[in-house]
């Protein structure tokens, strides 16, 4: 068995990857949804109404950070539900490999403006 | 046999995109893909959205033009298209969560579930279009 598993031969079973995306989603959408509730709460109680109360709130470090901790948690999630998007209405598969590929490249370059925006204020 | 032969029932296995309109989606369905239309908006117009939080925070200035640029029907309907987008994909999401501790998902719970977080997202998102036209 060993040594004929490999090539086209291979069994590919047990990728085990069900379960963890199942609790990494959970887990991403609770980081997510607490973020929102906590930065509607922050906004609408911000010291000043207009632009130095929004960006007096992101000035603290703990809004940087929790918005940057969030905005992971985003893109692993979108990441998960995007994928299965493509997987489920792209069957041919280099078309499939390159919207993968655009998703994650779409996803990285906005965490990393995100991150120059958030950093700066 | 039985005297009257049953009516031909629509029969759907893998239903095709040209079936979509004739199949009776039962609410919980409806609630699920419109879960997946709203990720997907989100996904696409990321880029918008951390374009506004850069507009919104780099000055006061940026600030002011961002108003100026959102002063108009079309950017008030895109922001509309976004809030919706999240909105529904907040209360969409709780309703995942609630049913993965097993409540509401019988036959009977499930519909009635599925039209309280339809009635959430509707009511939540007519607030936020709302605040976007400025009328509350």
């Amino acid at each position: 068995m060993a040594g004929r598993n490999i090539g086209q031969k291979r069994l590919v079973v047990g990728a085990h990857y069900g379960l963890r995306d199942w609790l990494s989603q959970r887990v991403t959408a609770i980081v997510l949804a607490s973020y929102s509730l906590v930065l509607l709460f922050a906004a609408l109680s911000a010291s000043e109404p207009g632009y130095y109360g929004w960006a007096g709130l992101f000035a603290q470090t703990w809004v940087k950070v929790f918005t940057l901790v969030a905005f992971l948690a985003f893109i692993y999630h979108a990441w998960v539900g995007v994928r299965d998007i493509w997987m489920d209405y792209v069957k041919p598969l280099a078309i499939r490999l390159a919207l993968q590929v655009f998703t994650i490249l779409w996803l990285l370059g906005s965490f990393v403006w995100a991150v120059e925006v958030v950093w700066r204020v | 046999m039985p005297e009257t032969i049953a009516k031909k029932r629509p029969e759907f296995r893998n239903i095709h995109i040209t079936q979509i309109l004739g199949y009776r989606l039962p609410l919980a369905g409806v609630m699920s893909i419109l879960h997946r239309v709203s990720g997907a908006v989100m996904f696409l117009l990321l880029p918008l959205i951390v374009w506004l939080l850069d507009k919104s925070l780099t000055s006061e200035l940026s600030y002011a033009e961002l108003l100026g640029f959102v002063d108009s029907v079309p950017a008030k309907l895109l922001l509309c298209a976004i809030a919706w987008a999240f909105i529904h994909h907040f209360w969409g999401g709780i309703r995942h969560l609630v049913n993965d501790v097993h409540i509401g998902i019988s036959r009977e719970a499930s519909p009635k579930m599925a039209s309280i977080f339809m009635v959430l997202s509707l009511l939540t998102s007519l607030l936020a279009f709302l605040a976007i036209f400025g009328v509350i």
